[in-house]
């Protein structure tokens, strides 16, 4: 199966997210430069981290209009995988694929540290190969990663059992002294309402070898390879 | 003909950076100085006939690209 991971001018996460797919996970994996109106036959596309546009005006308003986004929204729509990481994230929320926005850091400043992040839902391709309640040890890198919505959609999000992720400490508690931004109801990532669209602040592909620090991210990976090639895996 | 086009968090949304300037204003003594709303401020140069044409401009583009509706509102001056 095939990674398209998608490429913006500012994206530098792109890289990461091939070699973790490529090297790693032992996938093919192929750019899609934010121009190009075809995903390359992708099976799952990443958008990944870093500044598209100079994260001019707000984090991915630009990026929302590039030609790439009208396929990456028709194959979301289709049911395809799309896993939105960081700056990733902040584009699908800007292009109304997942709900909400981000604010700034409540402390006003740029976080990059590991954090601790629990799995709250395995029914998405990028979670089934892990277990509720799950903590995984992954690097945050970003200013701007305040999750807000309304409090009737964080109502909606939490009913429909939409959190992902949730920051929480190292006994699995979501406190507030775990929250490195001020997300409302600590929340890591979420989900859209098909479940095939998530997006996540932190870095999954930076943490996919023991050599970097944590290997935890790996198991997003891996969830959405056994998502596509086992007929019926998402349904367990 | 100028349109301005002011984006300003909704009220119900906290400002972590209004709040550090309101912090840093207290610091500096300014007791008077109550809450602080950062926002930003766009000056539009602008091909319109009339001034409600521009108002319906720039009012388009705060729509679609300027503001993002879940976090901000804007308000629009024709200048004239």
């Amino acid at each position: 199966m095939k990674f398209g991971v998608v490429v913006f001018p500012g994206s530098n996460c792109d890289h990461d997210a091939y070699h973790a797919a490529t090297d790693v996970v032992g996938q093919d994996a192929e750019y899609i430069w934010h121009k190009d109106t075809s995903l390359k036959g992708a099976d799952v596309i990443v958008l990944p981290g870093g500044f598209a546009h100079g994260d001019y005006l707000r984090t991915g308003a630009i990026a929302r209009f590039s030609p790439v986004m009208a396929s990456v929204i028709d194959f979301a729509r289709g049911g395809g995988p799309v896993l939105g990481i960081c700056n990733g994230f902040q584009v699908l929320l800007e292009a109304g694929l997942l709900p909400g926005a981000m604010l700034r850091n409540r402390d006003v400043t740029y976080h990059c540290e590991h954090v601790i992040v629990r799995i709250e839902q395995t029914d998405t391709p990028f979670t089934l190969g892990g277990t509720r309640g799950q903590r995984l040890r992954l690097p945050i890198a970003h200013g701007e990663g305040n999750y807000y919505a309304d409090p009737e959609v964080i109502r909606d999000l939490e009913a429909s059992r939409r959190v992902i992720f949730r920051y929480c400490d190292e006994r699995g508690e979501p406190t507030d002294a775990a929250n490195p931004n001020g997300s409302l109801n600590n929340i890591a990532g979420i989900c859209n309402e098909a479940r095939n669209v998530v997006g996540l602040m932190p870095h999954p592909e930076r943490a996919c070898e023991g050599s970097l620090g944590s290997s935890d991210g790996l198991v997003l990976l891996q969830s959405v390879v056994t998502a596509l090639t086992h007929e019926g895996a998402l349904r367990t | 003909m100028k349109a301005r086009v002011y984006v300003t968090l909704k009220p119900s949304v906290f400002d972590p950076q209004g709040q550090t300037i309101a912090d840093a204003l207290h610091s500096l003594g300014y007791a008077g100085v109550g809450d602080v709303r950062q926002g930003k401020f766009f000056e539009l140069d602008l091909q319109a006939g009339s001034r409600e044409q521009a108002r319906t401009l720039a009012s388009e583009v705060a729509d679609k690209l300027l503001a993002n509706p879940v976090i901000e509102s804007y308000r629009v001056e024709v200048e004239s």
